[in-house]
């Protein structure tokens, strides 16, 4: 079998395998109390975190490039109660617009 | 089972997903294009936005297959970058209480943007909400993937068009309403700082993925992040 298609099923299973595990294991039964103060704040914690690394992240090293400045306009955008459609066009424009300058 | 909350629906699920699913149509669009550039054929890509349906995921591998990286590399990238979802599982599993492929399919189409807009906030999901909305991203997704495959070469080089920031502006526009909350303050080892939780979590949880990204493996930075989360824990009784 090739590489890639190793791959794409080792990728596809394990991947599932993490999604499941909480729904297959669990599911149906609500959490101790003591850890919904702790689910509640994963979304903030993850996003953020998605954020930073989507916005300063190239590999392992950490650069301020056009996407920051995307990224910038987008918060403008979504402080003004922009669609997330328009915030995410203004994003990409920006960028492709500040690479095009610096080319 | 938990008692399943709100009173939104497949329709309010559906309806709400447009806009992302657009956006993750033209994330599909370009990782179509780099996953053929990275020699990963026509075929493949396609069946792994089916399989793994993660985007991230799938452009780490790609790019690691790209740059000549061996399959078991690619694969661990992929699953690293994906090891959030076993927490993130976990969240939405109380409001699970179908049969085993009930809970599979569920499990499946839980992405970060299905997952944020089925939360009904205070730690609770909507799993109704839940399926619609990962319906409609896993199709955008797919159809994305297939049109970047077929229409690469029309559609050039997607970082010149800017969509590797619209990745972090969908996940910043996602982010913002959740960071909301009715307590105004947050006791953090015996602190109390004027903000609310979800907002130190956050900015605790950018934090902690900037500090670990020049040393970690990608992946490792973003499930590190999620560990913010625990300010949240409370005291046994």
């Amino acid at each position: 079998m090739s590489d890639v298609w190793i791959v794409v099923i080792v990728s596809g299973v394990g991947t599932l395998a993490l999604k499941a595990t909480g729904p297959v294991l669990l599911g149906g039964r609500p959490l101790p109390d003591r850890f919904t103060g702790i689910v509640g704040l994963l979304g903030p914690a993850l996003l953020a975190a998605l954020v930073a690394i989507g916005t300063f992240a190239n590999g392992q090293r950490l650069v301020v490039d056009g996407r920051a400045l995307g990224v910038g306009a987008a918060a403008v955008a979504i402080r003004f109660h922009a669609p997330v459609l328009i915030v995410v066009i203004i994003a990409a424009a920006v960028t492709a617009t500040a690479r095009a300058l610096t080319g | 089972m938990a008692e399943t909350s709100g009173d939104r629906g497949f329709r309010e699920g559906a309806v709400a997903v447009v806009p992302m699913a657009v956006a993750v149509f033209g994330f599909g669009l370009s990782y179509g294009v780099l996953a053929r550039a990275a020699g990963m054929g026509g075929v493949a890509p396609v069946v792994m936005s089916v399989t793994t349906f993660a985007g991230s995921a799938q452009f780490a591998a790609a790019s690691v297959l790209q740059a000549g990286g061996a399959a078991a590399t690619a694969a661990l990238s992929a699953l690293m970058l994906n090891a959030r979802y076993l927490p993130i599982g976990v969240t939405v599993a109380p409001w699970l209480g179908g049969g085993l492929w009930s809970r599979l399919l569920h499990a499946h189409l839980t992405v970060d943007e299905s997952w944020v807009i089925a939360a009904e906030g205070t730690g609770r999901w909507n799993p109704r909400v839940l399926l619609a909305a990962g319906t409609g991203l896993w199709i955008a997704w797919i159809l994305g993937t297939l049109g970047g495959v077929l229409f690469g070469n029309v559609i050039g080089d997607p970082a010149r068009l800017g969509l590797d920031a619209a990745f972090p502006a969908l996940f910043l526009a996602l982010l913002v309403p959740q960071l909301r909350s009715r307590e105004r303050s947050t006791e953090v080892a015996g602190l109390r700082i004027g903000a609310p939780p979800p907002a130190i979590a956050a900015l605790l949880g950018a934090a902690i993925a900037l500090a670990l990204t020049p040393f970690t493996p990608a992946g490792v930075p973003i499930v590190a992040a999620g560990a913010a989360c625990l300010i949240g824990l409370r005291r046994q009784p």
